[in-house]
């Protein structure tokens, strides 16, 4: 149990998928100028990051590790995380459309966000075991919503601030994502390891 | 042609103009040297999948080319990899995921996507390179910055004397973004005035 709870702490706050290993960025810098468009944008992830980390678990142990096909590793996880989000838009469309209202646009994205890629890698660098990989998958979508919907508060923000003319724009966001990961730092002698 | 080539350079350069593969930059740029290595290890993946995609583009169903193009991207990532596991371990390991996860690099989708299902394979080249060898400078004057800014080296070699405070956070995660942060900033300037 302990050890799943610091997997959480650690994948939400310590480590923070956007903030220290600048996963997920091309959203993070796209999607967070409203804060609506963040939230949709960070339960999509979520949902797909819990699916993600459970069905490559199974793929990774149950067949590439037992046949010996680990060279192809890289292209079964992009092929399985790429059906995944086909699969899954698919099925919030035909079984709740006012939730694919609102995912609707941010699913296809998610394909090419990096986050959902590396959280498979890293589980597999982990070496987790397989509710290790579920808690960290979700745990990581909810740091991953958690910097997003933080930003695009920042963000709406700073349209009305005096910037000045050549920061504005990408300039500035990424300052404050600094900022920002500077604040997180500080989250780091929560766990010693 | 010319013109093609030197896009990628500046102009239309993919880390300061198009914000595109921001993973790799802002993560592995702690050093010179891992900058660097990232870059090479771009350009091959990037030059190889552009020109496979040019040379199969017409045999390419429109449906599912997105899914074909990552294929040959991943396999192209597989291919360095395994070579850079294999002849430079230490880079390897310095790099971690970060190799695997050019796969994901939207530069590399991009380009197929946007210029190389749509070209010959001598034009997709041309932009590739162009591209590729703008990732690599990019890549490797961030790096530079913040080894120099955090640790007082380039390459390894002293560069600053002991005087010199270490600004350690320039070689963490914060660092990245502050000094990618000013560079664009600096870029935008630098075009602003040349207009």
């Amino acid at each position: 149990m302990r050890d799943l709870f610091l997997i959480f702490l650690s994948a939400v706050l310590v480590n923070n998928f956007v903030l220290t290993y600048f996963l997920g960025i091309c959203p993070f810098l796209g999607v967070s100028s409203s804060y609506e468009q963040a939230v949709g944008m960070g339960l999509a992830v979520t949902f797909v990051m819990s699916l993600a980390s459970s069905i490559c678990w199974i793929f990774y142990h149950l067949i590439l590790v037992k046949f010996g096909l680990l060279i192809l590793e890289y292209v079964v996880f992009i092929l399985v995380i790429a059906s995944l989000v086909q699969m899954v838009e698919m099925f919030i469309r035909k079984y709740s459309p006012s939730l694919y209202q609102s995912l609707g646009i941010y699913l296809p994205l998610i394909t090419t966000n990096c986050a959902i890629l590396g959280l498979v890698l890293f589980m597999v660098i982990r070496d987790y075991n397989f509710i290790q990989s579920v808690v960290f998958g979700f745990s990581s979508g909810l740091g991953f919503s958690l910097v997003l919907v933080m930003m695009a508060g920042i963000r709406e923000e700073l349209k009305f601030s005096d910037i000045p003319q050549a920061l504005k724009g990408a300039g500035i966001t990424l300052i404050t994502a600094g900022i920002l990961a500077l604040a997180f730092m500080g989250f780091s002698g929560l766990i010693s390891s | 042609m010319k013109k093609l080539f030197k896009k990628g350079l500046w102009e239309n350069h993919p880390i300061f103009k198009q914000l595109l593969g921001m993973c790799p930059t802002l993560a592995v740029t702690t050093s010179a040297i891992n900058g660097l290595s990232m870059g090479l290890a771009v350009i091959f993946v990037l030059n190889f999948s552009s020109g496979v995609v040019s040379l199969i583009r017409k045999f390419i169903p429109p449906q599912v080319r997105i899914a074909v193009y990552t294929i040959i991207i991943a396999t192209f990532v597989t291919l360095a990899d395994l070579f850079l596991k294999a002849f430079f371990p230490s880079i390897s390991k310095a790099l971690g995921p970060y190799v695997p996860l050019i796969v994901v690099n939207c530069i590399i989708l991009g380009r197929a996507e946007a210029f190389a299902s749509k070209n010959p394979p001598k034009l997709a080249l041309l932009d590739s390179l162009g591209m590729s060898l703008g990732f690599l400078w990019g890549l490797v004057l961030l790096g530079s910055l913040r080894e120099l800014l955090g640790a007082g080296t380039i390459f390894g070699v002293k560069v600053l004397g002991d005087f010199f405070e270490k600004w350690v956070v320039m070689v963490l995660p914060a660092g990245a973004f502050l000094v990618l942060g000013f560079l664009v900033g600096i870029m935008n300037y630098i075009e602003r005035k040349r207009r």
